[in-house]
């Protein structure tokens, strides 16, 4: 029990036995617990509606929990990735990627961007409207914009999740390589098991709605994880044992 | 020019000419007295002939209509301001405009205009009332369309309501400002055109529809019909306006400006 407190004090962002009601009355977040500690790289998976997002709005601060807690250290900068690039049409992609610094008064914003849009590999699409890009490239702008403030903490919900497999993996490689580049923490939120698979370090599963973590799966492999990861034996036994944790939790409803 | 795009400006012109000619030709042929129907041809020889009285009367209703849309831009983008700032007046208020719209501005014309005594201002407050609603209702609606997403992103960026109101909901409004502007210009010449009417001849006023309310009295109907085409040249020239400020504002970023390729 000590061991689980000092365990949460030194997270980034902790759930603590948090539960979310919304006013309309669905119960979307059941009596949850959870820490997320510095370097880690945590995956939810669980089906639609079962409350990834709303877990992912209690980490970040936009909601509170009807009971229980969040803890969040108080030197945690984070950055949120939404499941559409929510970007303003209205603004090029360098306005938008300034966004976050501009609203914060951050001085020096205009190295800054050029140099996250570079890492996104963005940097000559700088005047481009959002409407003329791909769906791709908007969201890597979206990356950009949360980069750009230099976070620890990065909480994604679903980001490639509308994209087709080829953008999505290679979306996946580069978010690997920033993560281990920038030392990111990052908090995943996708309901494809192989992606969860192949980017986390831990794996938490989640029950339909009202969701709570059901069960949770270290992934040991090493990093830089590659392509040839997805063939090994162990990468498809483990895809395939959250599947029957998953449909487990299907059946118990 | 691409052979649709012409098609698109000439279709419009073609079908005028030919009511035209054949608006003259019928007025000829059947020899219609011009104080009944006045061929186009006479008309357009009256435009010219009285061009002096006319254009003061076109200035005048034109002053009276701009006056008030420019009213009508200010107070109604105060009044949604407001709005989207406290629900609380929103729903205290809004059951009012929704009153100033529904009320027949005949029926408190008349009033204002003995209430006021200077014929410009009374004339312009009754536009006012006419081409009002457009503009709250319309950016109300905009200022308040903005992207949940987009306002979680201020929210975590700590943001400041001065900074969410001016960055993210002014942008967002600006298309249903406009479709908005598109309305209230064309109620806004029609408002200061009935409002003249309801004053009557009795006012120092020399507006477009005294000039039709005189000429209507002397049987003088190509003089009626001369005003009438610039009341509504002015109409669709307003509007051209109002488009093209949008158009201008839009063309980058919104789907309904941006060309279609
Ligand atoms: N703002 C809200 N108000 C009311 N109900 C909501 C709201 N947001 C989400 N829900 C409901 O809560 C449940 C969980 O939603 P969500 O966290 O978005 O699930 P997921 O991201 O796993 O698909 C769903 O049933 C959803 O309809
Ligand atoms: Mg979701």
């Amino acid at each position: 029990m000590t061991e689980r407190i000092a365990a949460v004090s030194e997270a980034l962002v902790a759930l603590r036995e948090a539960s979310v009601t919304y006013p309309t009355g669905v119960a979307a977040l059941d009596r949850t617990t959870l820490s997320v500690a510095p370097g880690e790289f945590i995956s939810l998976i669980g089906p639609s509606g079962c409350g990834k997002s709303t877990l992912l709005r209690l980490a970040a601060g936009l909601l509170e929990p009807t009971t229980g807690s969040t803890v969040r250290a108080d030197d945690t900068r984070l950055a949120f990735v939404f499941q559409s690039p929510t970007l303003m049409p209205w603004a090029n992609v360098r306005r938008n990627v300034r966004l976050p610094l501009e609203l914060g008064g951050v001085a020096n914003a205009d190295a800054k961007v050029t140099e996250a849009l570079r890492t996104v590999g963005l940097a000559e699409f700088d005047r481009a409207y959002p409407r003329e890009l791909s769906g791709g490239m908007q969201m890597r702008v979206s990356i950009a914009r949360a980069l750009v403030t230099e976070p620890r903490l990065l909480l994604m919900d679903e980001p490639f999740g509308a994209l087709d497999e080829i953008t999505r993996e290679r979306l996946d490689d580069e978010l690997l390589a920033l993560w281990a580049q920038r030392h990111l923490t990052v908090l995943f939120v996708t309901h494809n098991i192989y992606e969860a698979v192949y980017l986390s370090t831990r794996v938490l599963v989640m029950s339909p709605r009202p969701g709570r973590i059901t069960a949770e799966l270290a992934i040991d492999e090493p990093y830089p994880r590659t392509d040839a990861l997805r063939v090994t034996e162990r990468f498809v036994k483990r895809c395939q044992h959250l599947s029957d944790l998953m449909a487990g939790n299907e059946r118990g409803r | 020019m691409k052979r649709a795009q012409v098609f698109e400006w000439m279709a419009p012109i073609v079908v005028g000419c030919i009511v035209l000619v054949v608006w003259q030709a019928l007025v000829d042929f059947f020899e219609v007295p011009s104080y009944l129907v006045p061929g186009p041809w006479l008309v357009a020889k009256t435009l010219v002939a009285d061009r002096a009285v006319l254009l003061h009367s076109l200035g005048f209703t034109l002053a009276v209509a701009i006056l008030a849309l420019a009213a009508s831009i200010v107070i109604g983008v105060v009044v949604a301001f407001v709005f989207v700032q406290s629900r609380a007046l929103e729903m205290s208020l809004f059951p009012y405009v929704v009153l100033l719209q529904v009320t027949p501005i005949v029926a408190i014309a008349p009033l204002i205009i003995i209430w006021v005594n200077d014929p410009l201002p009374a004339l312009v407050i009754c536009a006012t009332i006419v081409a009002l609603f457009p503009m709250i209702s319309n950016t109300t609606l905009g200022l308040k369309s903005v992207d949940t997403g987009l306002l979680d992103l201020f929210r975590l960026n700590g943001a400041t309501r001065w900074q969410t109101l001016t960055r993210l909901r002014v942008p967002t409004a600006l298309p249903y400002f406009f479709a908005g502007l598109k309305i209230s210009t064309g109620l806004a010449l029609i408002g200061a055109v009935v409002a003249e009417f309801v004053a009557g001849t009795g006012g120092t006023a020399s507006g477009l529809a005294y000039q039709i309310l005189q000429a209507g009295l002397q049987l003088n109907i190509p003089r009626l019909f001369a005003a009438l085409v610039l009341i509504t040249v002015t109409g669709v020239v307003l509007f051209l306006i109002a488009s093209l400020l949008g158009w201008l504002a839009l063309r980058r970023w919104h789907d309904s400006a941006v060309a279609r390729s």
